[in-house]
């Protein structure tokens, strides 16, 4: 079938056969898991419109950007500071990783046991499958852990790969490399797209993001209410748009949504009834359309009511100090905020056990389901110290380890199902 | 209720079914058939002639026989519920039940008052479970139903390495031909599994009493070494393999 962007896919590279089987999945998978449930907002057909355009709309947005002489910066990670991006008048949007895509590609240039989203990104791009990255003009990488910092060394031959190094301490010294990281990637973004970041754009930029994740924190402070007003596949599904879609119109757009919410709270109305257990979320980033595990738990008799993940509230809890007026002083509050950042790729990291408690009592969860990709360390590791951490605080865990393959939906099915039955 | 009320508990698994009828707290009936390729035709089958005021399936097929199933509504819990609560029908001290099944190995561990703690169960690959006996059986020729037994004449431990099926069963093949009796390959087998189970009753927690249930339990050697190991009497149920079926029925008595 022929679409009006087939010329652009084209021009991007795309394997355009295959990209339409792509899209017809992704439509297929989008309307069994979200456009089934029952009562949902209006504003959510926002949502539902952004998505449907994921690879049209927002990609012909980019491609008029670049017309006009903006750079599209891609990033994998909540490391990267967007806020340098934005000041650079560059447009910043995260790249495709969530589906079993080019996986015999990917594993050609990487080891097998490799986490399902490096090996996704990897074959996304040997696929010509993403138009996000065919887009981009920098693509920034990050050290966040031994899997990802391999595989940038071999994706650097595919696409115009930049490397920031992300300290895995929280001491004096690794704030000071951070600054000087911060610093080599404003250069950087100086360089590529022939701006200079004032003091102005950069208030501007903080501003900007702070609002975006003002939104978002206003969104969960909404959806905490019981009964929640929106499931917790909705509110996956914001957090993931938020990577993709233009800063202002998102933020506008869900705080529409949350008006509508906000009038549901009062009302008393929920997506659930008020005595649907509760649960949380914890652990690895679930980048579009990874949405299997949350699909699995909200039809299983359960809602979820938090994220704490990057795509979720590692990515919005911690705002940038706003008062800075010098660019020393703003660099020095985007470093500040940044080492707040409680990934798994820190060691120690007795910050998110703490924050995964607060949250969960917070939110008066009934569990917490621990969200493992296959091979991926670091949370694998915390996952036995999250979970001695909430059985402290009285509340049961549920490891899951997984990729993004269907292959052990009834076995996660069964271990959910028993999970929601044990906590009910 | 009515205490006349027969509710049944169906246990829809990878290898067979069981059916298992309550009269009040008393099992009236339960019966046992193989899952064939027609899972539904079976449960059918053994369902034919039952009037239950109240019908709960358990197993990998509950959700399928609780949607095209009986007219009265057919309620539907995982194994790990069902295990739990049919476990302490069976043995009401229970804090650990262990369920090896056709394809899944499950360890839960249960609060003093039977609710449950924290549960753990094999995740894709059906090493250490019946399936991987059966195998193991056919290999070495020898009868299922006999081979924990064949086992346990073993004169020597030996260690096989292997816990997938087929590597197993090539390590196997080279302890035969450099001469090991097949006994004492049986039990290399079965230490494999016994060891593989052990790791997986430490995560959980492993709380004594223990009740070995499912279709592998019937297997002796498998429960010697258990015992061997835990130096503990490892409660096995007359019947292990409808200690699912039971526990649907009785929630399904619960829930009436």
């Amino acid at each position: 079938m022929s679409t009006p962007y087939d010329a652009m896919w084209e021009k991007l590279n795309l394997d355009l056969e295959a990209h339409a089987g792509l899209l017809e999945v992704l439509g297929k998978f989008y309307g069994d898991i979200y456009l089934s449930q029952d009562g949902r907002l209006k504003g959510m057909e926002y949502l539902d419109f952004v998505l449907s355009e994921i690879h049209g709309l927002r990609i012909q947005e980019l491609q008029e950007a670049k017309k006009q002489g903006k750079k599209v910066i891609g990033a994998f990670c909540v490391f990267v500071p967007e806020e340098l991006v934005l000041a650079a008048d560059a447009v910043c949007i995260g790249l495709c990783a969530g589906a079993e895509i080019g996986t015999e590609a990917a594993e050609k240039i990487l080891p097998r046991n490799t986490c399902a989203l490096i090996k996704s990104f990897v074959g996304f791009k040997l696929a010509g499958l993403c138009p996000f990255i065919e887009s981009c003009d920098m693509v920034v990488g990050e050290t966040t852990c031994d899997g990802k910092k391999k595989a940038y060394e071999v994706f650097s031959e595919y696409a115009p790969l930049y490397v920031m190094e992300i300290p895995q301490m929280k001491n004096a010294s690794d704030r000071v490399l951070w600054k000087s990281e911060v610093l080599r990637f404003k250069e950087q973004l100086e360089t590529i797209t022939g701006n200079k970041i004032t003091a102005a754009k950069l208030k501007e930029a903080i501003a900007l993001v702070n609002r975006r994740r003002r939104v978002l924190q206003r969104l969960n402070r909404l959806r905490a209410a019981v009964p929640t007003p929106i499931s917790g596949r909705d509110v996956l599904l914001i957090n993931q748009v938020g990577f993709y879609d233009d800063p202002i119109r998102f933020t506008q757009k869900i705080g529409e949504l949350c008006d509508q919410l906000e009038e549901r709270v009062k009302a008393g109305e929920g997506i659930v009834p008020k005595d649907t257990p509760r649960l949380m979320l914890s652990g690895c980033p679930m980048a579009v359309p990874n949405w299997k595990l949350p699909y699995i738990v909200e039809s299983s008799g359960a809602v979820i009511v938090g994220e704490e993940s990057c795509v979720g509230t590692r990515n919005t809890r911690d705002l940038v100090d706003e008062s800075g007026e010098t660019i020393e002083e703003m660099l020095d509050n985007l470093v500040d905020r940044y080492m707040q950042i409680d990934c798994a790729v820190f060691t120690p990291n007795k910050e998110r056990l703490d924050n995964i408690v607060h949250m969960a009592e917070d939110l008066k969860v009934a569990g917490v389901i621990h969200y493992g990709l296959t091979f991926c360390q670091p949370y694998a590791a915390e996952a036995i110290k999250v979970e001695k951490t909430l059985q402290g605080a009285g509340i049961p865990m549920l490891a899951i380890e997984t990729d993004y393959s269907m292959e052990d939906m009834e076995q996660l099915k069964t271990r959910v199902e028993a999970f929601v039955e044990m906590v009910s | 209720m009515n205490k006349q009320d027969l509710v049944a508990g169906i246990d829809i698994g990878s290898r067979s079914i069981e059916l298992v009828l309550l009269q009040g707290d008393r099992i009236k009936d339960w019966a046992k058939v193989p899952t064939t390729f027609d899972p539904m035709a079976q449960c059918r089958h053994l369902m034919n002639g039952v009037r239950a005021t109240k019908i709960v399936a358990t197993g990998y097929g509950r959700k399928l026989f609780a949607e095209t199933g009986q007219d009265n509504g057919v309620a539907a819990i995982t194994e790990i519920q069902a295990y739990a609560l049919g476990a302490r029908y069976v043995y009401p001290e229970v804090r650990t039940v262990l369920d090896i099944g056709g394809q899944d190995t499950k360890v839960i561990h249960l609060t003093p008052v039977g609710r449950v703690l924290k549960f753990e169960m094999n995740d894709r690959c059906a090493a250490g479970t019946g399936k991987f006996l059966e195998f193991m059986a056919t290999a070495l020729q020898v009868p299922l139903e006999s081979f924990g037994g064949f086992a346990l004449k073993a004169d020597k431990r030996i260690q096989i390495n292997s816990m997938c099926t087929v590597f197993a069963e090539s390590e196997a093949t080279s302890l035969m031909a450099r001469g090991e009796t097949p006994a004492n390959i049986a039990m290399g087998l079965h230490l494999a599994i016994v060891r593989r189970t052990l790791a997986m009753l430490g995560r959980v927690g492993g709380a004594s009493p223990l009740l070995f249930a499912g279709g592998v339990a019937h297997n002796p050697c498998i429960k010697t070494l258990l015992e061997e190991d835990r130096k503990e009497t490892v409660m096995v149920p007359e019947h292990p393999d409808i200690v699912g079926a039971l526990g649907a029925a009785l929630y399904g008595r619960k829930t009436l």
